[in-house]
């Protein structure tokens, strides 16, 4: 194994590990809105739900950078370039994660001034952590960016996915800067918060993992370079062609000017395109192959991902992306159960995906399978599915009872809350939440220990 | 033009999105005009000093908020660089206490508490607040309801208490307010309808 790959292990170990804590920092989210009185003021709902989406952030950030140090020498057969400095910054990235978590844990907020952004929390949806530790993760993104690129400069040599990957790691970093501003105006502080995170989530993530999963196909089922090549261009032609101008669909009700409601409208409602042709490519993809793979846990799980991406993020976002219905959907749990499909679909099988694939290569079998992982993909996924079941329900409800009929008050809040449709899809949410949390328990158990009686082989292996 | 070619879709890769990046700068450098304090849809802070409805207007078929005459927060008239500054502090409260972990503000944020985008014109002030807390004014019923929430619960389902000081409060209140007359393209609709036709 090259050194980068090491390092990538290393990454994936911190990206399950956090992968488990957003997952009880999620659980404990949904208990508030079961027992609102719990831990009432010694940890209140929002630190929770910010260990819970934080976490998210940064496991996935974490399983991205991962899966490129490990795609990255195989790609170009030599060692990555300055990957010491990326071995001693993911001490620091710990490190920090570590520091930001007892500050939130122990202190949670600061008074109304600088020094409260700087160290203790910013206040801003899923990029709450502090400043200084911002600056961090940008000079560990900055490292990443610096060992692609010069591992490309010094191999001399360029493919397709690498183009794209590193031309996509410009604007995904320069993105992040928007960790930053305390804009006074709630307006634009909003306008460009979400450049942030639809231009993270719909555009850079959505190339990015792209190539990763180009990566995969060619890792597990042996799919030719031009296929994916070919696919991974005309996804970024339609993730971005859509994409780019989908941004207007957060533009609705900000304070932005009415022409967004017609164009976040339109280029949203194309957004699905793109997911539904990486579904046909996978099927395409295992047809071609007759469903033949040397790793069935990453295969099924790209297969869970192809259309998690497209049923969580593309059908579930057209259901509310039209503004004639998002004004009564908008900031409801409908948008929480169309966010945790989204995410766990594009995001999450993508990364346990590569996961199992340098499983495979680590315990050196050409063939992997077994029982425990069909276990872990079906409690997660059923799980996921019946979560976001539940909060469909109950978002529709909320939206049907606070926002149509009741007009969005205090009163009108709380009767949505009450309502019985809704606290039965709160119930349901944790149910199956702990389903879930069961599958990430057999999954761990299982990437521990898959593999370790099967055949060791020489192959495939050309590690210096 | 062959389609099995992967450099045709590369070509097409790349011009799709310098077209949408180049509109998406146009339109941006519009809506950034529109949305500055003092835009056409956004209003200069001093409107704090002003008061503020929200009605269905029937030419935009959408409720749209209605800027009226003076109507001054807690009884001073605000210049527009206090009102900046006030406005400033109001969003560092914000921020510093993640009030947007809890709360939405023009549907944003977390779904564990109400929407703020018009909580100064809700009805709730009025009905339930200023009698809980003896407050002559909405206003001062919320700064009392901001600095102890804890003290006056309408739900189980309560707001603890952030510590803010009475400054802090105002800041709060006043930003609040800065907001209500935010045009927001009709979100959310019919607020508080239900309660004003009884
Ligand atoms: C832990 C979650 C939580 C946090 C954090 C929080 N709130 Fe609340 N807030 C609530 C809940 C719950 C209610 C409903 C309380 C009630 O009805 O008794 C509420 C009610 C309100 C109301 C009345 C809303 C209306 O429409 O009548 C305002 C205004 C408000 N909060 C402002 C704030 C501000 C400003 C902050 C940040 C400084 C903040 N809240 C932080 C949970 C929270
Ligand atoms: C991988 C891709 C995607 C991910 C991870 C994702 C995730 C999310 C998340 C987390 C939110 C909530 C944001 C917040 O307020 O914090 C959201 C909102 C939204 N998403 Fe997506 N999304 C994806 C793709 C899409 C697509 C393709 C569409 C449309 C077809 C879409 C439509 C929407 C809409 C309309 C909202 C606003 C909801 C509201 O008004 O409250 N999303 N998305
Ligand atoms: C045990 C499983 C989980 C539970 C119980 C859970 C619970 C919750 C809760 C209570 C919230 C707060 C919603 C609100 O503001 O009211 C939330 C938000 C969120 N969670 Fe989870 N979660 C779980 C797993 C996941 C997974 C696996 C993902 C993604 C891979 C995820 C992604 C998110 C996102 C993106 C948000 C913000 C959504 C929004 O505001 O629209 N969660 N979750
Ligand atoms: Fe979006």
């Amino acid at each position: 194994m090259y050194r980068s790959q090491k390092l990538a292990v290393r990454y994936f170990v911190a990206a399950v590990a956090l992968f488990g804590v957003m997952i009880i920092a999620g659980l404990l989210s949904a208990l508030y809105y079961l027992h609102p009185s719990l831990l009432f003021d010694v940890f209140n709902f929002n630190m929770a739900k910010i260990f819970h989406i934080d976490t998210l952030v940064i496991w996935l950030l974490m399983g991205f950078m991962g899966a490129v140090y490990w795609f990255l020498p195989q790609e170009l057969g030599r060692e990555v370039e300055g990957i010491w400095l990326a071995e001693i910054l993911f001490y620091v990235f710990c490190a920090a994660v570590a520091v930001v978590s007892v500050v939130f844990i122990f202190v949670q907020y600061g008074g109304s001034n600088e020094f409260s952004l700087w160290f203790i929390n910013q206040g801003r949806k899923y990029v709450e952590a502090p400043r200084w530790a911002a600056v961090g993760i940008v000079v560990v993104v900055l490292t990443f960016v610096y060992n692609v690129v010069a591992t490309c400069i010094k191999a001399r040599r360029m493919t397709g996915i690498l183009w794209v990957l590193v031309l996509d790691l410009i604007p995904l970093t320069l993105l992040y800067l928007d960790a930053f501003p305390a804009l006074t105006n709630m307006s634009t502080d909003l306008y460009w918060w979400w450049w942030l995170v639809h231009m993270w989530v719909e555009g850079t993530w959505e190339v990015l993992i792209g190539c990763i999963m180009a990566w995969a196909l060619m890792d597990v089922m042996g799919t030719s370079r031009r296929i994916v090549e070919t696919w991974l261009y005309i996804e970024v032609m339609l993730v971005l062609g859509t994409g780019i101008l989908g941004l207007g669909h957060h533009y609705f009700w900000i304070g932005t000017p009415q022409y967004w409601l017609s164009i976040g409208g339109f280029f949203s409602a194309l957004e699905p395109l793109p997911l539904l042709g990486m579904v046909v490519h996978a099927i395409y993809d295992a047809g071609a192959h007759h469903m033949k793979t040397n790793n069935r846990p990453a295969f099924y799980w790209i297969l869970a991902e192809a259309f998690g991406n497209f049923i969580g993020a593309g059908m579930f976002g057209f259901m509310m992306t039209l503004p004639q219905i998002n004004l009564f959907s908008h900031g409801t749990q409908w948008t929480v159960s169309h966010g945790h499909f989204a995410f766990w679909g594009a995001y999450g099988c993508g990364v346990i995906a590569i996961l199992y694939i340098a499983k495979q290569k680590i315990s050196g079998v050409n063939f992997l399978d077994g029982r425990a992982w069909k276990w872990g993909f079906g409690l997660l996924n059923f799980g996921l599915i019946g979560m976001v079941g539940g909060l469909l329900i109950a978002g529709i409800a909320q939206a049907f009872y606070e926002r149509a009929i009741g007009g969005s008050t205090l009163m009108a809040f709380m009767a949505g809350q009450e309502n019985p449709w809704f606290v039965s899809g709160m119930y349901a949410r944790m149910g199956f939440g702990l389903i879930f949390a069961a599958g990430y328990v057999v999954l761990v158990y299982d990437l521990l220990s898959a593999g370790k009686h099967a055949p060791k082989s020489a192959v495939k292996t050309q590690a210096p | 033009m062959d389609i099995q070619d992967p450099g045709f879709w590369r070509a097409g890769a790349i011009s799709t999105t310098a077209v949408m990046l180049v509109v998406l700068a146009i339109l941006t450098i519009d809506s950034l005009q529109d949305i500055r304090a003092g835009g056409s849809h956004v209003p200069k802070y001093d409107v704090i000093n002003q008061q503020i409805g929200y009605q269905y207007d029937w030419t935009r078929r959408m409720d749209v908020p209605v800027i009226g005459g003076q109507q001054l927060l807690f009884g001073k008239l605000y210049t527009e660089a206090e009102a900046h500054a006030l406005m400033r502090k109001g969003k560092l409260v914000i921020q510093s206490r993640a009030c947007m972990d809890c709360h939405t503000f023009f549907g944003n944020g977390a779904y564990y508490a109400p929407d703020l985008t018009k909580a100064w014109l809700d009805p709730a002030w009025q009905q339930i607040w200023m009698p809980m807390t003896a407050a002559k004014t909405r206003e001062d019923a919320m700064v009392m309801f901001l600095m102890h929430p804890d003290r006056y619960p309408t739900w189980g389902r309560e707001m603890p208490n952030l510590h803010l000081d009475e400054s802090e409060a105002q800041a709060v209140v006043a930003y609040l307010k800065w907001m209500s007359a935010v045009d927001t393209n009709g979100f959310p609709a019919n607020f508080g309808q239900t309660q004003s036709q009884q």
